[in-house]
C-alpha cells in the first residue's frame, strides 16, 4: 500500500478538502489503485531525458509595460459571497 | 559565560516600479480604494492567464547587475501552492530553482571596517492583496476584507547568505541595498507603505561552533530601527533560551514593534509544503548577452562610485560623500545644488549641518524639502562672495524655509546685506578707533587679542552687517 | 424542413439567400430543445432572449444586403467552462452554480465578432474531469443514439447537442480527448487542434499544458468554419502561437492521393473492441482505395501515456483548482468560523467525488518526497511519447487510429476509475503532444457510432481536415440522424 488513510488525510489537508470517515477506506484504495498502477513507469529508463514542460519551442512572451483599466469595482465584486468595506469579506483569517 | 556569535541572514521583498502589474495591465498605483486596479487575472476568476510584464524582467537584471549577480539566461516561472485569502490564485507565481540572478554580493562600511556580504539570489515573483481586519490585529478580528489592488505587483525577492554577524551590520547592509536599488530606479523603497520588506534569518551559535544554530525567521520589519531592535532582542531571547539550556525552535516570529518584542506566528504547526512545479501557463525567458549588455551599459551611477566622484571631483571627505550618497535624493539634491554653487563643500556642509537637522525635526525627507537646490546654491554663494556672514546666512535660511523666495531677494527684503562699501567701513571703522583709546594702545603694544575687540564693536554698530574681512583689513591699516 | 438537421455551411447559404431568417432558425432550435432536452440533457444554461435579439441583428443585417460572416446568424451552443460575459458558466459544478462571468473567453470575443448566435452552455463532466459527463452537478447528459448509453466525456453536452439537433455547432474542450471521444460517441466531427492554436483565454483551466478550446459539428467543413473563427493568437494567452492560420476550408478537397497514413501498431492490440477494430480496418482500405500509402509505424511509449496523464493533469488541476476557495466568487460555506474552515467546506461541499480524487492526487504527486517519482517522471515520459510521435512523423503524414476503443457504454456508474482512465489512451498521447487530432464518424457497431481518429505533424490541421474530408466525403455515417431511443 502507497498510502495509508493518514495520509490522505494529510493530502487533503493541503488540498483544503476533508474525506468523510465512511468514505476514507474506498478513497485510500482507489488511490492506491492507481499509484500502484504508476509503478509501470519505473521500467522505463528516463536518465538524462528533459522534463516536458511545454510542448511549444516558445520563450520570450512578454508584454508592454502599459497600464489600462482593469474590470470596475462593482464588477470586481459582483460574484462575492460576501462584501465589507469594498473589500471580500472573509470570517477570521487565524483559525 | 559562553561568548555567542550572532548569525543574520536578510530576506528582502523589493516592489518593482512598473506601471501594471507583473502579469496583467492593471495600474500599479499605491492607495486607490480597495479592488479598483484589478481585472480577472489579478483576481484570480477562472479562466484567466497571465502574461509577463518585459519591464519586470528588465528591473530585475539591473537590481541584478547592481548587485553583482550573475545574470542567468534561462529563466522560467513555478507556482508556489499554498492557501491564503490574499493569494487570489492560491498559488503564487515566483522563480523556483531557476533564480533569474546568483551570486552577487555588497560591500559595507561598519566602524570603518569594510565586510562583503554575499547575495544568494534574487528572483522574480508577484505580490499578494491586503487584508483589512476588522478588529485592531489578526486575532482579535472577527472578519476581513481583502483588496487585490496589490495582487500581482511585480516583486524582486532578494535573499542574502547568512553573513551578517551584527544588527548594525545587518543596518548597513539594509541601507546599501535600499540606496542601491533606489539609485537604479528599480523600487522606490518606502518601507512604511511596505514597497520594500524585510524578514531576517537570525540564529546564534557558541565561539568556536563549526554549525550555526536553529534560526528563527522574523517578519514584518517595516523601518531600519525595526530591524535593529528586532534583531538584538531576537538575539537577547536565544540566548536566555540556550543558557537555560533549552533549545531554539525553528519558527517564523513577528516583530510587535509597539511591545518591542518578537513574537511567534503559528498557534499550530500547519506543514509547509509549497509544491513548487514549473507555471505551464508561462513560457521561459531566453535572455541573451546583448539584452543583458544593453542594461548594464544603461546602469545609472551608483552608491559607492557617487561616493568616490563627490571625493574626488568636490574633495568631499569620504565620511561626508558617504551620508550625502546614502539615499539618491540627497545625492541628487546635492548634484543639483553644485551646479550653480560656487563652494562644493559649502553645499554639502549645509545639506549634512542644519538642512538635515531640519529634515529630521519636521520628520520628512529630502524629496519634500521646500527649499529648491538652486537656492540653497545661492545661499552658499552669498556667502561665499562675503555677502552674508555665516550668522546672517543662517538668518536668511530660517527665512527660506518659511517662504519660498530666492535668498537674494530675502536678503534685500530683511536688509541684511553685508556692507561691503570701503567708506561706510571706513566711517565706522574711525569711530570706533575714537571710541576705544585702549584697545587701540593695546594692539600697538603687541596684544594681538585687542582687534578681535574692536571688530566686535564694529559689527554691533553695523548690526552684523559689516563686511568682517574689510574690517579687520581696515583697522589694521588705521591702526598701524 | 427540419432546419435543426442542417450543417452550418447550408444554413449560411440558406441565410444569405433569405430563404431562412436567423430568428426563424434560432426559434426552430429552441422548439427542437423543448422537444428532446428532457431525454437528453445537454445543456446547462439556455440563453433564448439574447440569442433572439443577436438573431434579430443579424437578420436586419442580411436586409440591408450587408455581408456576414458563415457563422452569422447560426444557433451554437458553448461548454460551460467557457467563460461567457454575463452568462452563467458553472463547470457542471455546484461550486460555480452561481457565477457569472465579468468576462469573455478569447474564443467567444472572437465568436460575437462574427456575429453568431450561443443558444446557451453544454453539460461536461464536472470541470471537465471525466469521459463520460456522469459527474455534472446538474445530472448526466444521454447520449442521443441511444439514451441508456454514456455521451462520453468530457465535452458531452456538446457532442449530444449535436447529435440530438440541438445546435448546429458547438464547443468542447479537450485535455486528454474531451472533444473526440464524446465526438466519436455522438456520431460527430470533434477536433482538437494543436495545442497554442487557439486561446486558453477563458477556457475553466484543468491541465493547462494540455487544454485546448475546438469545435464539435455535424461535418468536418463546419468544423474547418468553427475553426478559422476562433484559431489565431491572443495577447491574452502566453502559449497561443504567433504563427499563420490559414483558411481552413481551403483544405476541404476530396483526395488523398499519396498521403501516407501511418497505423500505429500499439493503438491496435488489446482491449480495442473487435467490432469497432473492423470498422476502423474498413476506413483503412477505402483510404488505400482512393490512393492513400498505408504504413504501418510503432509509437513504443503508448502504454505509459494514460498514467502519464493521471499524473500531470492531477497536478497542474490541483493548483488550478486552488483558487475555488469561496473568498471571490462561488460557493461558500456560510457557517464556519475562520477563513480556513470556509475554504476547506466551501470546496468539500462545493466539489464533486472525482474533482475531489483528482485534486488530491495532484497534491499528492507534487508534495515534498513525491515529486521527482511522479511528477518530474510523468513529464520526461512525456518527452519520450512526444519523440515517438516526431519518429513516426518520419514516415507518414497523419496517423489513423479508433478514436476510442470502444463505443458508448451503459451509464450505470459502474466501472472504477482506473477502468475508466485507460480507455482514454487513444486520445491522451496527442494531448501529450499537443498535436492536432480529428474524429469522424466511420461507422457503426452495436448501432452505436464509432469515430476514426486522424493524427496531424503540429500545426498541420489541413492535412488531418484534408483526410477526414475525403473520407466523409466518400461515406454517408454523417448523415445518418441519431434516434434519441432507450428507454430514458
Amino acid at each position: 500500500m502507497k498510502v495509508s488513510a493518514d495520509d490522505v488525510k494529510y493530502i487533503a489537508q493541503l488540498s483544503r478538502l476533508t474525506v468523510p470517515e465512511t468514505e476514507m477506506e474506498k478513497f485510500t484504495e482507489q488511490f492506491n489503485q492507481i499509484l500502484n498502477y504508476a509503478d509501470i513507469l519505473q521500467k522505463i529508463d528516463t536518465a538524462g531525458i528533459e522534463p516536458t514542460a511545454h510542448v511549444l519551442p516558445v520563450s520570450n512572451v512578454l508584454r508592454e509595460d502599459v497600464a489600462k483599466e482593469g474590470v470596475t469595482h462593482e464588477e470586481a465584486l459582483s460574484n462575492a459571497p460576501a462584501v465589507h468595506n469594498g473589500g471580500f469579506k472573509v470570517p477570521r483569517v487565524i483559525e | 559565560m559562553t561568548k555567542y556569535i550572532t548569525v543574520i541572514g536578510l530576506e528582502v521583498h523589493a516592489e518593482l516600479k512598473t506601471k501594471s502589474k507583473a502579469f496583467c495591465s492593471c495600474s500599479t498605483a499605491f492607495g486607490s480604494a480597495p479592488n479598483t486596479h484589478v481585472c480577472p487575472v489579478c483576481l484570480g476568476m477562472p479562466g484567466a492567464l497571465p502574461v509577463l510584464n518585459k519591464q519586470v524582467v528588465e528591473f530585475a537584471i539591473r537590481a541584478g547587475l547592481a548587485l553583482n549577480c550573475e545574470i542567468k539566461k534561462f529563466n522560467k516561472f513555478d507556482r508556489k501552492n499554498y492557501f491564503y485569502p490574499d493569494l487570489a490564485k492560491n498559488y503564487q507565481i515566483s522563480q523556483f530553482d531557476k533564480p533569474i540572478c546568483e551570486n552577487g554580493h555588497i560591500d559595507v562600511n561598519v566602524n570603518g571596517e569594510e565586510k562583503r556580504i554575499g547575495i544568494t539570489r534574487i528572483h522574480m515573483e508577484e505580490d499578494a492583496g491586503k487584508l483589512v481586519h476588522s478588529g485592531a490585529t489578526i486575532s482579535t478580528s472577527d472578519s476581513s476584507a481583502v483588496d487585490y489592488n496589490r495582487a500581482g505587483v511585480p516583486l524582486i525577492e532578494i535573499v542574502s547568505e547568512p553573513d551578517m554577524r551584527s544588527a548594525e551590520e545587518a543596518r548597513a547592509y539594509m541601507e546599501n541595498l535600499k540606496a542601491i536599488l533606489e539609485y537604479t530606479d528599480v523600487c522606490d523603497c518606502k518601507m512604511q507603505e511596505g514597497s520594500l520588506r524585510c524578514d531576517a534569518n537570525i540564529s546564534i551559535m557558541p565561539e568556536g561552533a563549526k554549525e550555526f544554530g536553529t534560526r528563527a525567521e522574523i517578519k514584518n520589519l517595516n523601518s531600519f530601527r525595526a530591524l535593529v531592535r528586532a534583531i538584538e532582542y531576537e538575539v537577547e531571547r536565544q540566548k536566555e533560551i540556550l543558557e537555560d539550556g533549552g533549545h531554539i525552535v525553528q519558527e517564523t516570529r513577528t516583530w510587535d514593534d509597539a511591545n518591542g518584542v518578537t513574537l511567534s506566528m503559528r498557534s499550530k504547526e500547519e506543514a509547509h509544503d509549497y509544491r513548487y512545479f514549473p507555471e505551464p501557463d508561462l513560457v521561459p525567458v531566453q535572455l541573451d548577452d546583448a539584452w543583458i549588455e544593453r542594461v548594464r551599459s544603461e546602469l545609472p551611477e551608483l552608491p559607492a562610485q557617487r561616493q568616490a566622484r563627490l571625493v574626488k571631483e568636490h574633495g568631499l571627505p569620504e565620511y561626508d560623500a558617504s551620508l550625502i550618497v546614502a539615499t539618491k535624493a540627497m545625492a541628487e539634491y546635492f548634484d543639483e545644488a553644485v551646479k550653480t554653487a560656487k563652494d562644493s563643500k559649502g553645499v554639502s556642509n549645509w545639506m549634512l549641518g542644519d538642512v538635515s537637522a531640519y529634515l529630521n525635526n519636521e520628520g520628512i525627507t529630502i524629496s519634500e524639502f521646500k527649499v529648491t537646490p538652486a537656492h540653497l546654491a545661492e545661499l552658499v554663494n552669498l556667502t561665499k562672495d562675503g555677502v552674508l556672514s555665516s550668522k546672517l546666512a543662517k538668518k536668511v535660511f530660517a527665512e527660506m524655509l518659511k517662504e519660498d523666495k530666492a535668498p537674494s531677494v530675502l536678503v534685500k527684503e530683511l536688509g541684511l546685506e553685508q556692507v561691503s562699501d570701503e567708506g561706510a567701513i571706513l566711517k565706522l571703522v574711525e569711530e570706533t578707533i575714537a571710541e576705544n583709546p585702549q584697545s587701540v594702545a593695546d594692539f600697538k603694544a603687541g596684544k594681538d587679542k585687542a582687534i578681535g575687540f574692536l571688530v566686535g564693536q564694529i559689527m554691533k554698530k553695523s548690526r552684523g552687517k559689516a563686511n568682517p574681512g574689510m574690517v579687520q583689513k581696515m583697522l589694521k591699516e588705521k591702526m598701524q | 424542413m427540419e432546419l435543426y438537421k442542417l450543417t452550418a455551411h447550408e444554413l449560411h447559404e440558406k441565410l444569405v439567400n433569405k430563404e431562412v431568417s436567423s430568428v426563424e432558425l434560432t426559434n426552430a432550435l429552441y422548439e427542437r430543445i423543448d422537444a428532446v432536452e428532457d431525454k437528453v440533457n445537454a445543456y446547462v444554461t439556455l440563453d433564448k432572449e439574447n440569442a433572439l435579439a443577436q438573431a434579430a441583428k443579424v437578420d436586419a443585417k442580411i436586409a440591408a444586403g450587408e455581408e456576414i460572416a458563415p457563422l452569422a446568424g447560426v444557433p451554437g451552443a458553448i461548454k460551460d467552462n467557457i467563460s461567457t460575459k454575463g452568462l452563467r458558466t458553472t463547470c457542471s459544478s455546484k461550486m460555480l452554480s452561481n457565477l457569472i462571468p465579468i468576462y469573455d473567453a478569447h474564443v467567444i470575443k472572437n465568436l460575437r465578432a462574427d456575429e453568431t448566435i450561443f443558444l446557451g452552455k453544454t453539460n461536461m463532466d464536472e470541470f471537465a474531469m471525466g469521459s463520460t459527463t456522469e459527474s455534472s452537478f446538474f445530472g448526466a447528459t444521454h447520449n442521443p443514439w441511444n439514451l441508456d448509453r454514456v455521451p462520453g466525456g468530457s465535452s458531452g453536452g456538446s457532442a449530444a447537442a449535436i447529435a440530438a439537433g440541438e445546435a448546429i455547432w458547438t464547443l468542447g474542450s479537450d485535455t486528454g480527448g474531451s472533444i473526440r471521444q464524446p465526438a466519436s460517441f455522438n456520431g460527430c466531427v470533434g477536433i482538437k487542434p494543436t495545442y497554442g492554436r487557439v486561446s486558453r483565454y477563458g477556457c475553466v483551466a484543468f491541465a493547462s499544458s494540455l487544454d485546448q478550446i475546438g469545435p464539435i459539428t455535424k461535418d468536418v467543413t463546419d468544423a474547418a468554419l468553427v475553426l478559422n473563427t476562433i484559431c489565431g493568437k491572443d495577447e491574452h494567452d502566453s502559449t497561443s502561437l504567433d504563427v499563420e492560420v490559414p483558411d481552413f476550408t481551403k483544405a476541404l478537397v476530396a483526395d488523398v492521393k499519396g498521403l501516407r497514413i501511418g497505423l500505429p501498431k500499439e493503438y491496435f492490440g488489446e482491449g480495442l473492441d473487435p467490432k469497432v477494430k473492423a470498422e476502423i480496418e474498413k476506413a483503412v482500405k477505402q483510404y488505400e482505395a482512393m490512393g492513400a500509402e498505408i504504413v504501418e509505424v510503432s509509437l513504443p511509449h503508448t502504454e505509459y501515456a494514460v498514467i502519464t496523464y493521471y499524473i500531470i493533469a492531477p497536478a497542474e488541476a490541483s493548483a488550478n483548482l486552488a483558487r475555488f476557495d469561496g473568498v471571490r466568487y462561488g460557493y461558500r460555506n456560510t457557517s464556519a468560523t475562520s477563513a480556513p474552515e470556509m475554504t476547506t467546506l466551501s470546496r468539500t461541499e462545493g466539489f464533486g467525488a472525482e474533482v475531489k480524487r483528482r485534486i488530491m492526487l495532484g497534491t499528492y504527486v507534487l508534495s515534498s518526497g513525491y515529486y521527482d517519482a511522479y511528477y518530474k517522471k510523468a513529464m520526461q515520459v512525456r518527452t519520450l511519447i512526444r519523440k515517438d510521435f516526431e519518429e513516426a512523423f518520419k514516415q507518414c503524414d497523419v496517423l489513423l487510429t479508433p478514436t476510442s476503443p470502444v463505443v458508448a457504454y451503459p451509464i450505470d456508474g459502474k466501472m472504477d476509475p482506473l477502468s475508466i482512465y485507460l480507455l482514454d489512451v487513444t486520445t491522451i498521447p496527442v494531448n501529450m503532444a499537443g498535436l492536432p487530432g480529428i474524429s469522424v464518424p466511420c461507422g457503426f457497431a452495436d448501432g452505436m457510432p464509432v469515430g476514426m481518429q486522424l493524427i496531424g505533424k503540429p500545426l498541420d490541421e489541413a492535412t488531418i481536415l484534408r483526410a477526414a474530408y475525403t473520407f466523409e466525403q466518400a461515406n454517408e455515417y454523417h448523415k445518418v440522424f441519431a434516434p434519441l431511443g432507450g428507454n430514458k
